[in-house]
């Protein structure tokens, strides 16, 4: 993986990182508030360190300390883990037809590792999954680079948030610096109506839907504003390049 | 205190984590797949990150925010004004975390928007 110099000496690698670069403030504050809300939630330095650095999911952090603080059955914390981390089960479903290619533990590993932004670059700067070997080691490669930095700049950031946890207090809102990096690839994402779109039907379903336990409601807005798209493209006759 | 039965909760969750992330491709069997699913997912990313970063910004616990007066309304205008000036080109994605930022922090430590 990333001690594999095929991964990290090709220039792929260095892509993928300069990619995770632009957006890395806001990964580095929300990680610092992701370490800070842990401790505050009642959850011990320790055990926060060990979370970051096991579990490496904020949103599934922060909905399951709380939990934790309180002695909540463990299948209950488990399970709500899950639920919260559903979306990614729908980036699953895109990667695979890129990761398919490679060993079962290849991809166990660097699936652990891709977060939310991960997966949006990823499939940005690699529309269609390659089908020769070589296009499948730059994929490889530039996704060991993307990943490789996001993790870094996240585990080093929640430590410190863990440390500082007393001198940082929630209320000045630095882990807003995570939402407009998102804000950022979202502005990068929206290249075509038909996007614009989705991301209009999703944004008004996720606030419609936000009363669904669990943050199902971030499932619901996905499934409704692909639906939504599909019989767009279907009644209109969207030309297919304009996706 | 190192709890045991805490480790092996987050020794659990991690195991979440990869389940999640990993769902569709931990298997080594065929998927079919019809091509309108395949089409779907080319909305998947964006509705994905909208479904998570609409209501951080226009909404609180749920209920739209009801004045202008909001700080996350103003940074995420701000960041959007200046990603649409740089037209995406460059480092327009930090610029747009660094101004969105600089117009937020006063706004909410400041004024208390």
């Amino acid at each position: 993986m990333f001690l594999d110099p095929a991964n990290f000496r090709h220039p792929a690698f260095r892509t993928g990182m300069a990619d995770a670069f632009k957006v890395a403030p806001g990964i580095w504050a929300w990680g610092l508030m992701t370490g800070v809300s842990m401790v505050q939630a009642g959850l011990g330095p320790a055990m926060s360190t060990w979370m970051t650095l096991l579990v490496y999911g904020g949103s599934a952090q922060l909905a399951v300390t709380p939990l934790m603080a309180v002695g909540t059955p463990v299948w209950v914390v488990l399970a709500t883990a899950f639920c919260v981390n559903l979306r990614f089960a729908v980036f699953s479903l895109h990667l695979r037809g890129y990761l398919m290619a490679w060993p079962r533990w290849q991809r166990l590993t660097i699936g652990y590792l891709i977060a939310d932004l991960n997966y949006v670059q990823f499939v940005q700067n690699h529309p269609t999954p390659a089908t020769d070997a070589a296009g499948q080691r730059a994929e490889m490669a530039y996704l060991c680079g993307n990943c490789f930095l996001t993790w870094a700049g996240w585990q080093i950031a929640s430590i410190l948030g863990i440390v500082l946890a007393s001198q940082v207090p929630l209320e000045w809102g630095l882990g807003f610096a995570g939402v407009l990096a998102l804000v950022g690839i979202l502005c990068s994402l929206a290249s075509s109506r038909m996007r614009t779109v989705s991301l209009v039907v999703s944004g008004a379903a996720a606030i419609a839907a936000y009363a669904l336990p669990l943050r199902l409601n971030i499932l619901v807005a996905i499934a409704a504003a692909v639906a939504m798209c599909l019989v767009i493209e279907k009644t209109a006759g969207v030309n297919k390049a304009a996706a | 205190m190192i709890d045991v039965l805490q480790l092996l909760t987050l020794l659990g969750l991690a195991a979440m984590t990869v389940l999640a992330r990993c769902f569709f491709f931990i298997l080594n069997r065929e998927l079919p797949f019809p091509a309108w699913a395949q089409r779907g997912l080319l909305y998947a990313p964006i509705a994905a990150l909208a479904a998570v970063v609409v209501p951080e910004v226009l909404a609180t616990q749920g209920q739209l925010i009801s004045t202008w007066l909001d700080a996350r309304l103003m940074g995420a205008a701000a960041g959007v004004g200046y990603y649409v000036y740089r037209r995406g080109q460059g480092q327009a994605v930090l610029g747009t975390i660094i101004v969105g930022m600089a117009v937020y922090l006063p706004l909410h430590i400041g004024l208390g928007w």
